[in-house]
């Protein structure tokens, strides 16, 4: 044995005196690192509740309860994760999820409790020993767990769509369709939103999985009218999207529009099943608007007898008369009608209710009535010379062009208005080959019309000119013209807190001289059919008539829904009250209040 | 040579013991016994201090984890397979992520592989710290061990910076890796590699110059060339026997190819010589960080990103990936049939086949007082046999 094997293990006696690398708890403290992955905390006003971290945690460590000063809303499930720290492995894949990047972890690591339930807590109450604790992990910018951006959707370009009626959108990719139905984190938050309360989620996965029937049966089965909807819904639902918060909202419209597009007409009855057996019972509807038509397919659906009536001479109401076909192109809103009308519905077209039949006679024949026949009314400029004969109706603009005929706008044409008709107009004059300039009294970020048609608007070279009030309109230089003076407007505060008021500036008021000049600010209903009879009995407030939840009037058998009856004026609206309507009526029918 | 006539007669193959002869004890080692890291057993036939027969037992680990990954999302796997070698997990992360990679047509970035290559040579360092206090500790030296798992706490300190977590890392995910490497990482790396290389350099003089361990280790647990493959023997156990092999040369993956390093080797093939080959392997964990340190590109992507993992699901295929951990090749199947789970995974490592076959073989013949010092120079890891 050589000796340095022997002297050799002495030469490190000066380890003896090394300090241990031990943290003496509770004296010392070490704090986890900048990234450690500790006890969770939760910004509680950025959180919305989706879940989405409940639903990733392999551990079910994570339960959503009610918190106490947590109210729900459209955009907040009202819930809060709930850790249970006995199944968590602070793997930190919830926060990496976390759609709106509220929960995050801390840096604290070591908790000392006398109470044995304690360790299932709320984060981000203020009341858990470390919520004041330094942060620890949180998800880097550099990388994710899911897709921000939205599928691109293909159009026509500005200077193809500025010439024609075709439709813009050109609708989603199989690979586009599936990709996008990945983006959705499955929380639901949507569903309360979309007054039909659609079944958002499961549609979506539907699409996720190629199953385009499963698809077509839950759209139907709170939405008669998903082509037309998946075209031109309002989609509020993509405005509460969760995934919407660090990125784009899923295209919840395109992915409905895209199940529709898989599947052709032929195949709904076999797909859908809509039997029913009759009830003995009729009910009237008068109106074949979305409202109108809704009510009639669930109503079919439960066996009743239905009879629609309809001034026009097709259904659809402002959806055909109103929108453009360039939005919706007119089969796709028959696809819609057509099934609906096959299940039995008996339809009289050309007949105004009021006119070619008495509304009491209806009331003596039925069972039951409902009616949503829309706003139809176009509210005047309200100033001096409006009546002008080159004052045109947007509304009257947009159904000339429905029935083929030309509204004559002339080519220098003047809309008035913010809305989505007034987009409408002005888009369908510059498809007439007219240089188009919107005026409106506030700002861009204030229009009601859906952004992206002032985008679309704006791409196809129509001019806004805003905060611009209009004072009078005067005649033109020529018969054919009409002048406008209208002021600039300023921008005002309000007291109260709402939204700034514009006021007009005296000193800065111009002159312009148009063709025509399209007023589209707005339309109210028409009652007069309802006969002096029944007019006074129904009740209305601000020009609406007023309903309970199952859309029943204050004449009992009477029900309405649709832009008369609600605030909201988008098709899906007047659908789910057709819906409502129809599941009241067979509750009144069937147990007689 | 041990007096073979002392032996139990066989009997279809097998020893019959007859334990009223009072001519053998049986003793259990384990399952809960510090020579062995992790919960398994060895149940013993002794016949005076010598060992007579030896089997292996377990089952005291079995997690399910290959059951339970068949019900989980391929995302949701990602922090459950750490845990399948609990002493060196990072290179479950990284052969999950990259399998799933394979399968699913990622390539993760650069930065990202260079990263995960220094993750990795930390970690083999870690557990190579562990392993060394445990392999003094069995001969009876168990003050090395309390340095060594103090500079595998330093070591731990520096993943805890880096990815969050000390033990359980859960940061190679498929894609690449959570973050880059915070500022200054390198700085504080480079003076626990000055740390670990002075331990090293003691560790040399109070262990492997010291007497009484080169007594009881010389000789001990021989291995001869001949059970290499017939064994499936892998890493320092086989290198040890001076078969030059290795995964990070012979199969390159991540960044090894633009690394300098020579495989290490031994000839003598007992426990004495795999202390050597494991030693000198820890220098050579410290060269290689340095290198990636020097080499790795600072700024870039170091994550590719993912499809919206809540809905991944992953083409269908099947793969095998393998990495060179520290106790020899480690190797993950992966079977996707195209769902949002994987249909199969199956997970092979080095310490099935050391722990089982090898140890009942090198176990005979073994004095009582070796046993668990044999058992550490085969560097086993329970967990991972039971999965
Ligand atoms: C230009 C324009 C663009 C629009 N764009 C969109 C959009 O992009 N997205 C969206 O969601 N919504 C849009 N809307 C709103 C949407 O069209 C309406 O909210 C929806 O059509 C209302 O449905 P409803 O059933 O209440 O009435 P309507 O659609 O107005 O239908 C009423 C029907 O009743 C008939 N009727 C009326 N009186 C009688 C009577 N006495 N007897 C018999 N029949 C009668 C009418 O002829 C009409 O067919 C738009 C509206 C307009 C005008
Ligand atoms: S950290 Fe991981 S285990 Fe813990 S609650 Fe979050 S997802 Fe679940």
């Amino acid at each position: 044995m050589p000796l340095k094997d022997v002297i050799a293990p002495f030469y490190v006696w000066k380890r003896a005196f090394e300090k241990p690398y031990t943290t003496a708890k509770p004296i010392e403290e070490r704090p986890g690192a900048a990234s450690y992955r500790g006890f969770h905390t939760n910004d509680m006003a950025l959180c919305v509740g989706c879940g989405t971290c409940e639903t990733i945690c392999q551990n079910e460590a994570i339960d959503m309860v009610p918190v106490p000063g947590i109210e729900t809303t459209a955009k907040d499930s009202g819930l809060r994760p709930m850790v249970d720290n006995g199944r968590c492995c602070w793997c930190a894949l919830c926060v990496d999820i976390c759609t709106t990047g509220s929960l995050r972890l801390t840096n604290e690591y070591i908790w000392v409790s006398t109470d044995s339930d304690g360790f299932r807590f709320i984060p981000g109450t203020g009341d858990n020993p470390w919520d004041d604790k330094a942060l620890g992990y949180r998800r880097d910018p550099g990388y994710r767990l899911m897709d921000y951006e939205r599928q691109d959707m293909a159009m026509l370009t500005p200077e193809e769509s500025a010439r024609s009626f075709l439709e813009v959108v050109k609708g989603y990719s199989a690979e586009q369709a599936r990709k996008e139905a990945e983006r959705c984190v499955d929380c639901g938050i949507c569903i309360a939103t979309c007054p039909a309360h659609m079944d958002i989620p499961e549609y979506i996965k539907a699409v996720r999985d190629g199953d385009f029937e499963t698809g077509l049966r839950l759209l139907y089965r709170t939405n008669p009218m998903p082509a037309t909807c998946g075209r031109i819904c309002t989609h509020r639902c993509e405005e509460v999207c969760s995934v919407g918060h660090m990125g784009d909202p899923v295209a919840i419209r395109w992915l409905k529009r895209y199940i529709c597009d898989q599947v052709p007409e032929s195949d709904y009855a076999d797909i859908l099943r809509d039997q029913s057996t009759s009830n003995g019972r009729k009910v009237a509807i008068i109106g074949a608007g979305p409202g109108g038509l809704s009510a009639a397919y669930y109503l079919t659906r439960l066996g009743y007898a239905v009879t629609l009536y309809e001034s026009q001479e097709k259904g659809g109401g402002m959806l055909r008369y109103g929108v453009p076909s360039y939005r919706l192109p007119y089969d796709q809103l028959d696809k819609d009608i057509d099934y609906i009308l096959s299940l039995g519905a008996t339809i009289h077209y050309n007949t105004r209710v009021g006119r070619e039949l008495r509304f009491p006679e209806l009331m003596a024949d039925f069972d039951a009535i409902f009616f949503s026949v829309g706003l139809s009314d176009p509210y005047g400029l309200g100033v001096e010379g409006e009546d002008h004969p080159r004052v045109l109706s947007g509304l009257k603009v947009l159904e000339d062009v429905t029935h083929d005929r030309d509204p004559d706008v002339g080519r220098r044409v003047a809309v008035i208005g913010g809305g989505n008709v007034a987009m409408d107009a002005a888009r369908v004059s510059r498809r007439l080959g007219a240089e188009v300039t919107v005026l409106y009294r506030r700002r861009i970020e204030d229009m009601p019309a859906d952004p992206e048609e002032i985008h679309e608007a704006q791409a196809e070279q129509v001019k806004f000119v805003t905060q611009a009030i209009p004072v009078r309109v005067e005649e033109g230089p020529s018969p054919r013209q009409v002048n406008i003076r209208w002021g600039e407007a300023e921008m005002v505060a309000d007291e109260k807190g709402g939204r700034p008021r514009p006021v007009l500036m005296e000193d800065r008021i111009h002159t312009e001289t148009y063709d025509s000049i399209i007023s589209a600010i707005g339309q109210g209903g028409d009652y007069e059919f309802l006969s002096d009879e029944y007019a006074d009995r129904v009740e209305m407030k601000r020009g609406k008539v007023i309903a309970n939840e199952y859309r029943q009037t204050t004449i009992p058998k009477l029900f309405v829904g649709g832009d008369i009856a609600n605030n909201t004026a988008d098709a899906i609206s007047a659908i789910a009250d057709g819906h409502q309507a129809a599941v009241g009526i067979d509750h009144f029918l069937s147990s007689g209040s | 040579m041990s007096d073979r006539s002392r032996y139990p007669e066989l009997v279809d193959g097998k020893p019959a013991v007859d334990l009223d002869s009072e001519k053998y004890v049986k003793l259990w080692h384990g399952p809960q016994h510090p020579g062995i890291t992790g919960n398994m057993s060895l149940e013993l036939i002794l016949c005076g201090d010598e060992v007579v027969d030896c089997k292996t037992h377990v089952g005291y680990l079995h997690r399910g984890f290959e059951k339970l990954m068949e019900r989980r999302t391929w995302i949701q796997n990602f922090p459950v397979v750490c845990r399948i070698a609990v002493p060196e997990p990072a290179f479950n992360e990284y052969l999950y992520a990259a399998g799933v990679e394979e399968l699913a047509g990622i390539r993760p970035p650069e930065r990202a592989q260079w990263i995960r290559n220094l993750n990795l040579e930390m970690m083999r360092l870690a557990s190579y710290m562990a392993w060394l206090g445990g392999q003094a500790g069995a001969f009876g030296n168990n003050t090395i061990g309390q340095w060594t798992i103090t500079h595998r706490d330093y070591l731990l300190d520096l993943f805890e910076e880096m990815t969050g977590g000390r033990i359980y890392h859960m940061y190679m995910l498929p894609g690449g890796v959570r973050s880059g490497l915070p500022d200054g990482f390198e700085g504080r790396l480079e003076a626990v590699l000055q740390k670990c290389e002075k331990l090293l350099k003691e560790i040399e003089l109070v262990l492997l110059n010291n007497s009484v361990f080169k007594a009881r280790a010389v000789g001990l647990g021989y291995i001869d060339k001949d059970m290499i493959d017939r064994y499936g023997i892998t890493g320092p156990n086989q290198r040890a026997c001076g078969v030059k092999r290795d995964l990070r040369k012979d199969a390159p993956y991540l960044v090894y190819d633009r690394l300098d390093f020579e495989i290490i080797t031994g000839t003598a093939s007992d426990a004495y010589e795999r202390t050597w080959v494991r030693y000198r392997e820890m220098h050579q964990c410290i060269d290689l960080c340095r290198q990636i340190m020097a080499r790795m590109p600072k700024e870039g992507p170091f994550h590719e990103p993912l499809p919206n993992v809540l809905h991944w699901r992953i083409p269908p295929g099947q793969t095998y990936v393998k990495a060179e951990c520290t106790r020899g090749e480690k190797g993950y199947y992966l079977v996707s049939d195209g769902s949002l789970y994987p249909r199969r995974i199956c997970i092979r490592g080095p310490s099935y086949t050391h722990a089982f076959p090898v140890m009942e073989k090198l176990a005979i013949g073994t004095d009582i007082a070796d046993i668990a010092g044999l058992m550490v120079s085969l560097h086993t890891y329970p967990p991972e046999i039971e999965r």
